[in-house]
């Protein structure tokens, strides 16, 4: 997985709650059997016209910020159907950093196996970072220090400790959990003594 | 100390737990399908990593598949290499896989439980999101993504944390004609969609005992529209029964263990809920959906909301939004919504019981002329049931639609969609913009009120049609 340690980048401001992963990654673009590819159909009934052209005044239609690697958004992104597609997208469109003020369970999950950072920030922080979103200017996102640097100003946020180590070493979490063989070996035994239906071929 | 249903399973899955609560969750069941699976399979290929436990993994077809003919298989060639890449993953890693001629064939959460794969006190998952639904036999049961999926394949465990325990409390006796499904869409108006984010939700009170097995597995599997990991109820005689006998539950000395086992899964007295919310069985009346998010509920007696009584900023505007997408007017009546189409299936409401439901209300009426309907059996097993009884007769005598099982309309991945401002009565469980089709205006409703729909033109009270 890529690592995440900083980034600089315009923010994009998407000011709608509730963005589910259907409004992110549309269905038909999740018959693909690969992961990449999909950053051209990102938010794609906002993005495009019925007709396929693409709508000049959606945000991430216009310039700088197309080209942006933070979305700021609205509260519970991501909620709806589990499709790892949303985060693939966001990734392959390049961005790899979200601020909201919350986050859908299995989206949230999905993003850190991604190497994208999403950030949790009350209401109001996330009010002046919108704010400022409109000046088109540069912000950055240290995750090692845990803070969100906009002109002079700055914003501490909290993760949690163990993703943190995940994204910022780029950790392979099935090889962390493979380390474990033993126990997981172990613990299948119990549930053939304990629990015998549990395999039952 | 006293322990929630959720605490028991969770404790006795823990393979590892480091200091800060990141733990490793053992793994019972597996179900896999073509949409969330073939990345994970590719990932695993590349590194080289084999299926820890193929026989804990159960693979269907369902959200891709056509629901018409299959005799000359599919046409769309995305969905058919899809659909054959399932086929393939399985036969290269030894997985069990329902495929799309098979009779067992159906949704993945109509299957599951139908043979008899989910049963109480497991760890249940599956790449999508509406896995809660097996919660109804007192699993854990959730969604995780396609990444988790090859974690899952690869070590049968899952790294989690610990969620909050939520319960909601249903008590008394619902009203003639109101079923599951308004109770939970009520709850998710009443929580709203991120009201259980972080938590595990235990449905409990007199009512959801009363409930049918299939009906707790239309509450368990909207538990994710109120932004919940999984939801879950204690499991009870219902809910043996049910499973007795099913290809793959345990069988002779092995089923009496077992049922000694599950009898134990309840949460104790005096455990602690972080949380808990109660409702009036008696105070629920038929619901609907107005708008594009799960919590836009409203009663079927009731009106669209107006944004200009809205104080919150954000609330209003999401009205507004809402309302120019569903082309509604504030302060429409609900009775008042005119229909195109109707939609009767999916993991929610694609039950023989749900079927059954319908057909009640339809038997000797003809659907509104204007309207086109369709009925989805959620699986192949249940289709032949329906068949059995003269469900589909019904059915198709009121001008219905009678198709082959699989996701279909829920999701419109397949060829069955809405085109741009059709709207549907729609029994399926999302209403997000451009879910049924783009431009596509969905409004949720339980089999009964989808019949009465159908049979009006316009959203209507299935009180009325009570046979
Ligand atoms: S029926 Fe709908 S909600 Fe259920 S699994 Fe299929 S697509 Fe998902």
């Amino acid at each position: 997985m890529q690592k995440f340690i900083s980034l600089k980048s315009i923010p994009t401001y998407l000011p709608i709650v509730n963005i589910d992963t259907d409004m992110i990654i549309p269905k038909q673009f999740l018959k693909t059997i690969k992961r990449t590819g999909l950053g051209k159909n990102l938010f794609f009934e906002l993005r495009y016209d019925e007709k396929g052209k693409e709508i000049s005044d959606f945000i991430l239609n216009k310039k700088p910020f197309c080209n942006s690697n933070i979305l700021i958004t609205g509260k519970n992104f991501g909620c709806g159907s589990s499709r790892e597609h949303a985060p693939w997208a966001l990734l392959d469109f390049g961005i790899t950093c979200i601020i909201s003020s919350s986050y859908a369970d299995i989206f949230y999950n999905n993003c850190f196996k991604n190497g994208i950072l999403p950030i949790v920030l009350n209401e109001d922080k996330i009010k002046e970072i919108s704010e400022y979103s409109n000046r088109k200017e540069e912000i950055s996102v240290n995750l090692v220090d845990q803070k969100i640097i906009y002109g002079n100003n700055e914003i501490s946020f909290e993760i949690d400790p163990f993703k943190k180590k995940c994204l910022l070493e780029g950790l392979d979490d099935i090889a962390l959990s493979l380390e474990k063989s033993d126990k997981i070996k172990s613990f299948e035994n119990k549930v053939k003594n304990q629990r015998p239906w549990i395999f039952n071929d | 100390m006293p322990h929630t249903l959720y605490d028991k399973i969770w404790n006795d899955h823990l393979v590892h737990e480091q200091d800060d609560g990141t733990a490793l969750l053992f793994v019972d069941r597996h179900l896999i399908h073509e949409v969330t699976s073939p990345q994970a399979f590719e990932g695993l290929r590349n590194s080289n990593r084999k299926v820890r436990q193929p026989s804990l993994t159960l693979a269907v077809a369902d959200h891709n598949v056509p629901t018409t003919d299959r005799s000359k298989g599919i046409s769309d060639q995305e969905s058919k290499i899809q659909v054959e890449t399932l086929e393939a993953n399985c036969k290269e890693f030894g997985i069990k896989l329902f495929g799309m001629n098979d009779k067992r064939q159906g949704i993945v959460h109509v299957t599951g439980p139908e043979q008899g794969f989910t049963q109480p006190g497991t760890v249940i998952v599956c790449g999508d999101s509406h896995t809660a639904t097996h919660g109804a036999f007192g699993s854990l049961a959730f969604g995780i993504g396609t990444s988790e999926v090859e974690h899952v394949l690869a070590t049968q465990t899952l790294v989690q944390k610990k969620a909050k325990n939520f319960r909601i409390n249903v008590n008394g006796k619902l009203p003639l004609g109101v079923t599951s499904k308004d109770v939970i869409l009520q709850i998710i108006g009443k929580i709203g969609t991120a009201g259980g984010t972080g938590c595990v939700i235990e449905y409990a009170g007199d009512l959801i005992r009363s409930l049918s097995v299939e009906q707790r597995m239309t509450i368990c599997n909207m538990t994710i529209e109120g932004g919940a990991r999984a939801g879950l109820i204690e499991p009870d005689e219902k809910i043996f029964n049910y499973l007795k006998g099913r290809p793959m539950s345990p069988k002779g000395s092995t089923w009496d263990r077992a049922v000694e086992v599950w009898s134990n899964l309840n949460s104790d007295d005096g455990s602690h809920f972080d949380k808990e919310v109660s409702l009036t069985a008696e105070e629920i009346i038929p619901m609907v959906t107005w708008g594009t998010s799960p919590q836009d509920v409203i009663t079927i007696e009731g009106k669209v909301p107006n944004p200009n009584t809205e104080k919150d900023l954000d609330k209003k505007s999401s009205i507004e939004r809402s309302l120019k997408y569903m082309g509604l007017k504030p302060d429409t009546l609900a009775k008042d919504i005119k229909i195109d189409k109707v939609f009767i299936g999916s993991c929610t409401n694609g039950r023989i019981e749900d079927l059954r439901e319908a057909a009640k209300i339809l038997k000797n009426k003809k659907k509104a002329s204007h309207v086109h309907a369709m009925v989805v059996p959620g699986s192949g097993l249940v289709k032949q049931q329906a068949e059995q009884e003269g469900l589909d007769k019904i059915f198709i005598n009121s001008g219905f639609e009678w198709r082959e099982p699989g996701c279909s309309m829920c999701l419109a991945m397949n060829a069955d969609k809405l085109k741009p401002e059709e709207r549907c009565a729609s029994t399926s469980n999302r209403n997000f913009e451009g879910r049924q089709g783009r431009g596509g205006r969905t409004h949720l409703v339980s089999p009964g009120m989808a019949a009465a729909a159908a049979i009006a033109g316009n959203l209507d009270d299935v009180r009325k049609y009570q046979n």
